[in-house]
């Protein structure tokens, strides 16, 4: 009998070539490499310089993500790029996968959106599989139990050309999340939570494997909020093992296995979680009942307290540089700080899910004179799928603008931008200093506490409106 | 990538920790499709004034920092985005080796690709350079060490197949097309079930 492995190591081994040598890395197999327009254009002119094609055009997929505009275009078809340069990198995605032979789920795609979005919902992204994207967030997809990470440039040149990447083998970290959240206290909350546990270089050369009953309990739209943000840990990846709710989430997706293909791919998959006495090298605790709705009071991940917890005093000068960045007053209440902007979007929550939870919110209510917010769907079928459910509306009649799919403020490079020194509560991932613009100031957060908070103009506690809508 | 052995200069100090690559480089310039000409934007948000002029306040504008192509930063260096724009922009603005005591995965492995020595030094080693800016060192990848004014010698670690390309300036994509058997074998032997894509 074998030695006990983990779900990360179950998946490492069944995808290498090479083994990892003491003078060379392993050679590993991937079974999916997402692309999109910012990442990709240097890679296809390193393809062209050595007279190189893709390997394995039809593990690749393409999308328009990060520069494009969220509004619509004009009469003529126009679309409001922020510069000429978003068109021209758009036009360049476009024409390199024509010439190569790529699936690119481009403009007039029904399926276009943000990558991480559409992996999951084409069932392109499966259990036990190896994906790769020039983009951090990749992580997103180990909410499946695949094996996924961010990877730059050149090594997307290598993926486009070989189906290969040259890895090191990463060590392993196990998150036990033991107990259950309490209600109105979500995923997003949950992974700022771990977040401001273990730091932000907590999971740096570790792949994280998140455990435990609150982990099982989670939808998949929630799981893909906790693996997307692995990242934020410094971690090269996140995982969650398959279970029956990865499963049903799957069946019938386009890209899927079907019947017979189907029953033997879940019975491969269910003997991908780890097994009983697996190593990890660390293992981390965390009481899923002592999470409360959690949000970022300086500029990076995290630096995440409590909602109804006061500013914190700073500890040293990366604390106090945040502190002042942010125009934190230490000792205030988080609650009640005013609000200029609200993002909801993103592939940490742009999902259906999520845009029904700021519904339930706005619904019969208006958001603030003050406040100007943007509702960004993660595709064009998340998008549909509100609309079929007339969320847009309901979004709409509150004040808040419902725009296209998108990275949109998450990366703010497609000219959805906040202004120098406002505040913005974003349900994206990132509040670094100018994340979302020169000087703009985030506050990262759950959708429904960036709901709570247009609505009352200020950092707000969303379960005093839900339990409004209940009474 | 060009072999990098040797990389002699003064330093420049960075101190701050958790420099991700939005500082690097913002987003903003992330809208192009060469990786030529980024160094103009490196720490853009940090370097320039917002009418655009040098930011006196700014180490890497002090004239003492000219011509410095190591940089010394605080903990956690580069993380964040996997944009490979960030060591693009480190090398054309002029840096060629940065040293921390923790460095982020992602950028890490992308400096390496492209002959930007990034190097993680043990905590007491880290923060004497911290404290002595402008100091005169010489990075040796192949011995492993960096030599100072007075004499003495630190030791770094560092990962033995990236000091190989780096020393003999390995085509890692050419490396890898070499495997096309394997990869061929590879491809052979198991049953393609799990990718979500037609066999």
């Amino acid at each position: 009998m074998s030695a006990p492995r983990t779900l990360f190591e179950k998946v490492w081994d069944a995808h290498l070539v090479c083994a990892q040598t003491s003078d060379t890395p392993a050679v590993l197999f991937i079974d999916l490499h997402l692309i999109h327009e910012v990442t990709s254009p240097q890679a296809f002119d390193e393809l062209r310089a050595r007279g190189l094609g893709v390997r394995l055009p039809e593990r690749t997929l393409a999308t328009l993500d990060h520069s494009t505009p969220t509004l619509p275009g004009d009469a003529n078809g126009e679309r409001p790029y922020a510069t000429p340069a978003a068109k021209a990198q758009v036009e360049q995605l476009q024409a390199n996968c024509a010439q190569f032979g790529v699936q690119l789920h481009g403009w007039d795609s029904r399926e276009r959106g943000i990558v991480h979005v559409i992996g999951p919902e084409l069932g392109a992204t499966l259990p036990g599989s190896t994906i790769v994207c020039g983009d951090s967030h990749t992580s997103t997809h180990g909410a499946f139990g695949a094996l996924a990470f961010g990877i730059g440039t050149t090594e997307v040149g290598h993926v486009l050309a070989s189906q290969c990447l040259l890895q090191s083998k990463p060590k392993t970290m196990a998150i036990e999340v033991d107990g259950a959240l309490p209600a109105g206290v979500s995923a997003k909350d949950l992974i700022l939570h771990i977040i401001g546990q273990i730091g932000i270089a907590g999971g740096t050369g570790h792949v994280i494997e998140y455990r435990g009953a609150a982990i099982r309990a989670l939808s998949m739209e929630e799981r893909m909020t906790v693996c997307n943000m692995s990242i934020e840990a410094g971690a090269r990846a996140g995982m969650i093992a398959p279970d029956e709710v990865t499963f049903a989430w799957l069946a019938g997706r386009p890209r899927a296995p079907r019947g017979k293909d189907w029953d033997s791919a879940v019975a491969h998959w269910r003997t991908l979680a780890s097994d009983p006495g697996a190593r990890f090298d660390q293992t981390v605790h965390i009481d899923a009942g002592k999470v409360r709705p959690t949000v970022t009071w300086g500029t990076h991940p995290g630096m995440a307290i409590a909602l109804d917890a006061p500013v914190p005093v700073a500890r040293d000068a990366v604390e106090q540089r945040a502190l002042d960045y942010m125009q934190g007053r230490s000792g205030q209440p988080m609650l009640g700080t005013r609000v200029d902007v609200v993002f909801v979007g993103s592939c940490t929550n742009g999902r259906l899910s999520d845009l029904r939870e700021v519904a339930a919110i706005l619904r019969g209510r208006r958001i603030a004179s003050h406040v100007r917010m943007l509702v960004v769907p993660g595709s064009e079928s998340v998008r549909r799928d509100a609309e079929a459910e007339g969320l847009h509306e309901t979004i709409c009649a509150a004040g808040a603008q419902w725009r296209l799919p998108g990275c949109s403020m998450c990366i703010a490079m497609n000219g959805d931008i906040a202004a120098k020194g406002e505040l913005v509560v974003s349900t994206s991932n990132r509040n670094f200093e100018g994340r979302q613009g020169q000087g703009a100031r985030s506050v990262l957060a759950s959708p429904a506490v960036a709901a709570a908070s247009a609505v009352a103009g200020q950092l707000a506690d969303p379960r005093q409106y839900l339990n409004e809508a209940a009474a | 990538m060009n072999a990098v052995t040797r990389i002699h200069s003064r330093s420049v100090v960075l101190a701050d920790e958790n420099i991700d690559t939005d500082r690097v480089i913002p987003a903003r310039f992330l809208a192009t499709t060469t990786r030529s000409g980024l160094g103009r934007h490196c720490f853009s948000d940090w370097r320039y004034l917002p009418d655009g002029s040098d930011n006196p306040a700014f180490a890497l504008n002090q004239p003492s920092a000219r011509g410095c192509s190591i940089l010394v930063a605080g903990r956690n260096f580069g993380c964040g985005s996997s944009r490979e724009h960030a060591p693009w922009a480190l090398l054309d603005y002029g840096i060629e080796a940065v040293l921390s005591c923790e460095i982020a995965d992602i950028f890490r492995s992308n400096a390496l690709k492209n002959g930007l020595l990034a190097i993680v030094l043990s905590e007491p080693e880290h923060r004497w350079l911290l404290e002595h800016p402008g100091i005169e060192l010489a990075i040796d990848v192949r011995t492993q060490t960096i030599s100072l004014p007075d004499g003495g010698r630190i030791a770094f670690e560092i990962d033995a197949f990236a000091r190989h390309c780096l020393l003999e300036g390995v085509d890692q994509l050419g490396y890898l097309l070499a495997r096309s058997a394997q990869i061929d074998a590879y491809l052979q032997s198991r049953a393609v079930v799990s990718a979500g894509v037609a066999a």
